[in-house]
């Protein structure tokens, strides 16, 4: 069964083509994956990101029982300011990954608003309602939309709607009066770029959509530039490179253990991810040129030298900015910084050479606080 | 000089002995940006279904069948350095290979360009 979310017919309308994700009819694209992917690097692309889950947990309490699910340091995040975080099984493997926010609430000031992959989203909140203690509530803001605009372009457009957005910071959130209407925005995205990502209840979306739309420097974006752009900033995709057979330290998110969380522990399978951390996981996330022009994609087994799997390819594809494919997957860690390894990709019994490279492969553009870039 | 098309979304301009394979324009426009082709060399030989050549999208890989059976006479080379002539001329420039018919009767199966347009239909 698959459902519809409010800007359907918006995007139809706008010469989508739909497909099924996440249980709801996407746009895939709208006039093609690369010049949709080079619009966003070049001007502004609007994403319609309305099958992602948008909760709210709170009430007395809630930064530590969310700091029992997740390693992020949620008890020092101050009001409007957004982490990147991991639901983690009591194994320590990767249930989903998410955007955790200390939000404004007139009843608590332990409040959180949590973005939540659609494809597993329903699994989160059975997780977070049977694991979060009585007195702190979640609620499922299962009707609001959600619209990512991001792009060098996205903060001048963003600011002529909604004055006062361009004063945001990277991963820093704050409520809006838009004509009247209650917005959520925060300067985050998915796509390496400079953006924003804007909560707005589902009568409003698709005035707001056409707002946007309305200047020159904005085009409407489909999921498959979505996946590409996030490719090139070396961004994980829950379900394909992250899954809870992997744990934050293979995926090499170590960055989103906060220093208090890594001293005082208290996550699920923090004993296990803490070792890998100071030992090293058998296996680490990695991007990987890929000679030639053929893309090797998501599946394609890693070989040694010696024809023994090493690893696997969790995404791959082609990269419009960098005209060439490109791929990130898991690869033995012994192997990883060993600069004279030889490691192939297989697919379709052809063999390509494949070469460890950092990520991203496109620089980030994101909007950090003075004084940082 | 007859036109032909499969329902697999290939189509097949007949010369003498000689058919001109590459895929509809309703293939192309389902596949998206091409990023990537690989036809077969002169000389190989193929039976009507095999995988012939290969076409990459930026979403997706998809086989290229030999619609008929016969020798390959010609790949497309264009399409190494420029794969998106499949995009900007998929029934013309962005063909895929030639291939020399060992048995003409299996033509007979295949749609005419109004019957083809008629399937797209019914898709």
């Amino acid at each position: 069964m698959t459902d519809t979310l409010p800007l359907d017919r918006w995007h139809v309308a706008h010469g989508a083509r739909m497909v099924e994700f996440a249980g709801y009819a996407m746009p895939i694209q709208y006039e093609g994956i690369i010049a949709e992917h080079k619009w966003t690097r070049e001007q502004a692309g609007l994403f319609d990101v309305s099958h992602m889950g948008q909760l709210t947990v709170k009430g007395p309490g809630a930064a530590a029982a969310l700091e029992a699910l997740m390693p992020g340091d949620f008890a020092g995040l101050k009001p409007g300011r957004a982490r990147y975080s991991m639901l983690l099984a009591d194994d320590g493997g990767i249930l989903d990954d998410l955007i955790v926010t200390r939000v404004p609430d007139a009843d608590s000031d332990e409040a959180f608003a949590l973005v939540v992959n659609g494809a597993v989203k329903h699994d989160d909140i059975a997780h977070l309602r049977a694991r979060l203690p009585e007195e702190v509530e979640m609620t499922h803001h299962e009707e609001r939309a959600l619209l990512a605009l991001q792009g060098p372009a996205a903060a001048a457009v963003l600011e002529r709607l909604v004055p006062g957005v361009a004063d945001l910071a990277f991963m820093q959130g704050a409520g809006f009066d838009h004509e009247g209407d209650f917005l959520w925005i925060s300067r985050s995205g998915y796509t390496g770029e400079d953006g924003f990502e804007i909560s707005i209840a589902p009568a409003q979306v698709e005035a707001f959509a056409e707002a946007l739309v309305a200047d020159g420097r904005v085009k409407p974006i489909g999921l498959g530039a979505r996946d590409s752009l996030r490719l090139e900033a070396g961004l994980p995709l829950y379900g394909h490179d992250l899954d809870p057979e992997i744990t934050p330290i293979m995926a090499d998110l170590g960055f989103a253990i906060s220093k208090r969380r890594r001293e005082e522990g208290g996550f699920p399978g923090a004993e296990r991810i803490l070792e890998e951390r100071a030992k090293g996981a058998l296996v680490k996330r990695v991007g990987f040129f890929v000679e030639g022009r053929q893309p090797v994609r998501e599946g394609a087994p890693l070989l040694d030298g010696e024809g023994n799997v090493v690893g696997k390819i969790t995404s791959g594809g082609f990269s419009p900015t960098l005209e060439r494919p490109i791929a990130m997957g898991y690869l033995a860690t012994h192997l990883v910084d060993d600069a004279d390894a030889v490691v192939k990709a297989q697919q379709r019994s052809k063999l390509f050479d494949v070469t460890v490279t950092d990520m991203p492969f496109v620089p980030h553009n994101y909007h950090r606080k003075q004084g940082k870039k | 000089m007859t036109l032909y098309y499969t329902k697999e979304h290939e189509w097949l301009r007949v010369e003498g002995d000689v058919a001109t394979v590459g895929i509809s324009n309703h293939a192309q426009e389902a596949l998206g940006d091409i990023v990537f082709a690989e036809v077969p060399e002169a000389g190989r030989t193929v039976s009507k279904g095999d995988d012939a050549a290969v076409v990459e999208s930026v979403k997706a890989a998809s086989d290229v069948y030999a619609p008929v059976s016969g020798e390959v006479v010609e790949g497309n080379e264009a399409l190494d350095g420029d794969p998106a002539l499949v995009n900007s001329d998929p029934e013309g420039e962005g063909w895929f290979f030639k291939i020399k018919l060992s048995d003409p009767s299996e033509l007979d199966g295949l749609m005419d360009e109004a019957a083809y347009k008629e399937f797209l239909g019914t898709l």
